[in-house]
């Protein structure tokens, strides 16, 4: 995976975009503001969802408990 | 049961064609699992080449990285695909960064089980069994396919064709014009001909530049 290795270490892309999502935040939200490709946006936040570590609200994605917990860590 | 599977058969080997949706796929790529679905909103150039480490091929990952920043200007992504493994293609554009000083920062495809080379047609049997041809596909950012170009495993393809295309079709969209053989952008684009008596007589009055009823050009 492109932004999160199977054993759980976030790569500089993955990290990037994670705390993009701190706050609740859309796919185009995050393109816009981290400015990588909406396409590698897309991927990343379903790479982070399967890995629990983001969670859909509405259009936005927000950060899951074991996400903010990755974060801090 | 013969003409179910006959049916069936038939629509697993139909090949995109121009005016359709391009056919979705989910692929693993250099950037990590990518579908086409993720382009949505965005032009794509999907390309194909037949192998890494090959020079033919080489010249063109170098050509379409030149052309990526002018690409993204224009709202389009690019992402190649050849039947190689994802090693093979992180092991090749490390290899082009270091011999040739430019960084692909576009996904490749490693369709090592040909599916969406498959889906796509993107194999010439006549050509190479296992290779893919050097295909590019256009697809507008609603997924429908606008246009595809097929050249052979000798010939590298010309860049600047592929950005003329994408400006030519961009334009067509945006004024609702066609635009002649060897268009350049900033030269007169063609009014789509009348398709009705009435429109035909009034168009030689619109104050379009006319040969004749049915030939119109203007200047955007």
């Amino acid at each position: 995976m492109a932004c999160i290795e199977p054993d759980g270490f976030l790569t500089r892309c993955g990290e990037l975009l994670l705390l993009a999502m701190w706050k609740p935040a859309t796919p185009d939200e995050v393109a816009r503001d981290v400015r990588v490709p909406l396409f590698r946006v897309r991927s990343a936040i379903r790479e982070f969802v399967g890995a629990g570590l983001l969670e859909k609200r509405g259009e936005a994605y927000v950060l899951t408990a074991k996400g903010v917990q990755k974060m801090e860590g | 049961m013969e003409e179910k599977n006959k049916e069936k058969t038939i629509k697993m080997l139909r090949l995109p064609r121009i005016g359709e949706s391009a056919p979705a796929f989910e692929a693993e790529t250099t950037l990590g699992t990518i579908r086409l679905e993720d382009f949505k909103g965005t032009w794509l150039i999907l390309f194909s080449h037949p192998a890494d480490f090959t020079p033919v091929c080489t010249t063109e990952f170098v050509a379409f990285a030149e052309i990526q920043e002018e690409l993204q200007e224009l709202g389009v992504e690019l992402m190649g695909l050849s039947i190689d493994s994802g090693y093979a293609h992180i092991a090749w554009v490390r290899n082009i960064e270091e011999k040739f000083g430019v960084k692909i920062s576009f996904p490749v495809i490693a369709d090592l089980d040909r599916k969406v080379a498959t889906l796509y047609g993107m194999i010439m049997p006549g050509e190479s069994k296992t290779e893919t041809s050097r295909c590019v596909f256009v697809i507008d950012p609603t997924g429908i396919l606008r246009a595809m170009i097929y050249y052979p495993l000798t010939t590298g393809r010309n860049m600047q064709e592929i950005l003329r295309l994408i400006k030519a079709l961009q334009t067509s969209d945006e004024h609702k014009v066609a635009t002649p053989a060897n268009w350049q952008p900033g030269d007169p684009v063609i009014v789509p001909p009348p398709k009705t008596q009435d429109v035909a007589e009034e168009r030689v009055r619109e104050g379009y530049d006319c040969k004749d009823w049915y030939f119109c050009t203007k200047n955007l």
